[in-house]
């Protein structure tokens, strides 16, 4: 009886101490939406990525993390980020020559013997997550927007597969997904994110080349970058708003 | 394997938008191009080319019909295209446009078609029995309302209908090239005279094609070409013509002379993988020659059987070269690399959904829907003539 | 000029097939919008759950710290302790839910380290390259260099 008793008193102290994490952990188990689980809240935060060109060594693991997470097909022309090789001779300014094997999924091969006057860099690409952003613009149905947390995402079971917006971007970082039939692109892992998470590239990046920054949040390294760094974004004339900044950035690239 | 010579960012391999999004604006330019001539009549009094009038509204009315099916058979997922009417982006150009398709569909052609036969839709179903009974009737309504005043009514309606109908018709392909105007991101497409090229080459190639279809029609009812008629229409070709065509240079000039960063690539492309296409069909074939041959019709003193054959060669010349002007804007917008250090090359199929097959039994469509329009509502007045012009 | 109602009947039967179509289009309308579209923007608000909810496949080096501490403090103060885990040993999200049932392979193949370090000109000066032939033409890189604390 006594036996009982104490099995019953430490079985339910134990459920008591558990009830109040499964508590606490509920909502987030129950929360259909980002923006009602409590952990996250899209208001805090305003996404944007920092990428400093002179740490990017082109080893490709940024693409091969990208494709392992987020279910990309292996085809160079189905690539949500991809990083480019330069080879830029000075005595040619006006024509740079430039590469980007595979979507460097495996880095770069051997560029064989270059003239003294060449000056060589990688410059790794992806969705800009533009605040004015000309894919969202053209999109006739609304499956592609920009979310309130900065993020362009697509919606793909609202998506024609009308190429519209694949036109209508100057990055080139958007592409149909065969299987779906649907536009694709980098989603800034949103899925990693909305969990306190980095991007899948920017996890896996060995020099911290790229960096996920919260622009709302006052104590993100970003707002360092960006105030003591010459940044570029790609095609400023443009406009679109992107909120790739790129630190190191030649006049060369595309 | 796709092949690409230079650097492409690597998504650009494959291009987007195939020689069905070509047709697409060559239907709808079509369209636009045939009502502009049926307006000629009605709302400039243009006596001359009445003969075309209701030929040219059967026309587009078979090809708008046509229109959506390219566009169809090219989304990822056509199933879900009825989004664009129940949820349409206002800034997207393509969603606004299904407005103004459905606009220019009911509203001016469909409508105007009707008041313009309803007479002769109701002494048809009169006359009529079995299945084309039925079939006039629904077109009838089931009104037999044919007093004077009834008939005036109908006059005036069409009449304002055809006025409404002319800036429907520019706003109808002058859309189609704001589609491709608007877009910054490709240096081809980006210009503000982009609807304006579109709507004048449209009316070429919907004048052309009336006016074979003209001449056809004419040979198969063993009914003479009324001279006027084509001289008359022929005019009004040579001038929308020579706009379109001053247009162009002057697109090329400012090209040529701005040189911007994306000069040297697009110049090389038109040189390379453009050069048959766009200097010598559409350039030379498609424009150039036309121009002189109607040009000359008007210049010189040609007999008049000479005149009607140099008009049917130029028209048929002309919708090859407004063919190959889509062509160039859709296809070799898409060639090069946005990164300006590259191209790409377009793999067209032939048995595939958006293959040339595709195209060819699209281009032939209209054509059919015509002939069975032209069966329930003959585009001619009288029976065959057999008198000399 | 007066018109009677006989006169102009026909045009009421059209614009009744017009009003028809119309409220038809509004009916088809209601029901088929999905329920949540323009909640914050001109898409399906569902569309942002749609998106967070993905499989997670690398699990973010915050995770292997947890069980495997001890590699953490042979990292600390070396050359590769900014790099994160999976960099190297692959996306492990599987492992962490059940680390029994998978378990990883170690990546001690040359290529692993070689991605990194095989000299290019186009890698910032200051990167530490070799050329393998040169410096190592065969055998794992482990041999001579910790892979967690890599020096001499």
């Amino acid at each position: 009886m006594r036996e009982n008793r104490r099995q019953f008193l430490n079985h339910a102290s134990k459920l008591l101490v558990l009830t109040a994490p499964a508590a606490a952990a509920w909502p987030y188990i129950r929360a259909e939406r980002p923006q009602d689980a409590p952990g996250y809240k899209m208001d805090e935060h305003w996404w944007g990525m920092a990428i400093d060109i002179d740490k990017c060594i082109g080893c490709g693991t940024c693409v091969r993390g990208c494709k392992a997470e987020n279910n990309v097909l292996l085809t160079p022309q189905t690539s949500r980020t991809w990083v480019e090789r330069y080879l830029v001779d000075t005595d040619d300014m006006d024509h740079p020559r430039v590469d980007s094997p595979n979507a460097a999924y495996d880095g770069f091969p051997d560029p064989g013997p270059q003239p003294e006057t060449v000056k060589t860099f990688y410059v790794p690409k992806l969705c800009n997550h533009c605040m004015h952003s000309p894919c969202v613009q053209v999109c006739p149905v609304g499956a592609t927007f920009e979310s309130p947390d900065g993020v362009v995402l697509v919606d793909k079971s609202y998506c024609l597969g009308c190429r519209y917006c694949v036109q209508a971007c100057p990055y080139g970082c958007r592409y149909i997904d065969p299987r779906t039939k649907t536009v694709d692109k980098c989603s800034l892992c949103y899925h990693r994110i909305t969990k306190g998470l980095t991007t899948a590239c920017c996890e896996v990046c060995p020099t911290g080349a790229r960096a996920l920054g919260n622009l709302k949040d006052p104590k993100d390294p970003i707002h360092k970058f960006l105030r003591e760094n010459n940044v570029l974004v790609l095609k400023p004339q443009m406009a679109t708003g992107s909120k790739t900044w790129y630190k190191g950035l030649d006049g060369a690239v595309r | 394997m796709q092949g690409f010579e230079g650097f492409i960012y690597p998504n650009e391999l494959e291009l987007q938008w195939s020689v069905l999004i070509v047709l697409y604006p060559f239907i709808t330019g079509l369209v636009a191009g045939a009502f502009i001539l049926a307006s000629l009549e009605r709302v400039f009094n243009v006596e001359a080319v009445k003969p075309t009038y209701r030929l040219a509204l059967l026309t587009a009315l078979a090809f708008l019909m046509v229109a959506p099916l390219p566009l169809q058979l090219h989304l990822g997922h056509p199933e879900r295209s009825f989004e664009m009417y129940l949820t349409p982006h206002t800034s997207s150009a393509m969603a606004m446009f299904g407005f103004v398709y459905l606009w220019y569909l009911m509203v001016v052609l469909v409508l105007e078609i009707w008041f313009d036969y309803r007479k002769d839709i109701v002494l048809a179903w009169q006359e009529s029995k079995g299945l084309k009974r039925i079939i006039y009737g629904v077109m009838a309504l089931g009104s037999r309302n044919l007093s004077a005043a009834a008939l005036q009514i109908d006059e005036r309606i069409g009449r304002f209908l055809t006025v409404i109908g002319i800036p429907s018709a520019f706003l109808l392909h002058g859309y189609v090239g704001f589609i491709f105007g608007s877009i910054k991101a490709n240096p081809w497409w980006s210009s503000s005279m982009m609807p304006i090229v579109f709507l004048f080459s449209a009316i070429v190639s919907g004048i052309a094609l009336i006016t074979i279809l003209y001449y056809l029609i004419s040979w198969y009812r063993k009914t003479p070409v009324n001279q006027e008629c084509v001289d008359t229409i022929a005019r009004y070709l040579l001038y929308a013509f020579l706009i379109d065509f001053s247009l162009e240079l002057l697109d090329l000039i400012h090209r040529i002379y701005e040189a911007d960063e994306s000069f040297k690539s697009l110049d090389f492309m038109v040189h390379t993988s453009l050069y048959m296409s766009h200097i010598i069909i559409q350039l030379l074939i498609g424009t150039v020659v036309p121009l002189l041959m109607l040009g000359s019709a008007q210049l010189f003193k040609i007999r008049p059987a000479t005149r009607k054959l140099i008009y049917f060669i130029a028209c048929i010349l002309t919708l090859i070269g407004i063919f190959a002007m889509r062509w160039n804007v859709v296809i070799g917008g898409q060639l090069f690399s946005k990164s300006f250090l590259g191209y790409t090359t377009y793999k067209m199929q032939f048995a595939t959904r958006e293959g040339l097959l595709t195209a060819i039994v699209l281009l032939i469509l209209p054509f059919l829907i015509l002939a069975g329009l032209a069966h329930l509502l003959p585009p001619w007045d009288e029976e065959p003539k057999t008198a000399r012009h | 000029m007066k018109y009677r109602f006989d006169d102009y009947e026909h045009i009421l039967r059209m614009a009744g097939l017009f009003a028809l179509g119309i409220t038809a289009f509004f009916i088809f309308r209601a029901v088929m919008v999905p329920k949540d579209f323009g909640e914050y923007g001109h898409y399906r608000a569902g569309a942002l759950a749609d998106n967070a909810n993905f499989q997670i496949q690398y699990a973010g080096r915050a995770a292997c710290v947890d069980c495997h501490s001890e590699i953490q403090q042979q990292r600390a103060g070396g050359k590769h302790a900014g790099i994160g885990c999976e960099s190297c040993h692959g996306p492990l999200a599987k492992h962490v839910a059940d680390a029994t049932a998978v378990v990883p392979q170690r990546p001690h193949n040359r290529d692993t380290c070689l991605r990194c370090h095989t000299s290019r000109p186009s890698k910032p000066a200051g990167f530490p390259q070799i050329v393998p032939a040169d410096h190592a033409p065969e055998g794992a890189c482990t041999e001579c260099h910790q892979a967690h604390n890599p020096k001499i």
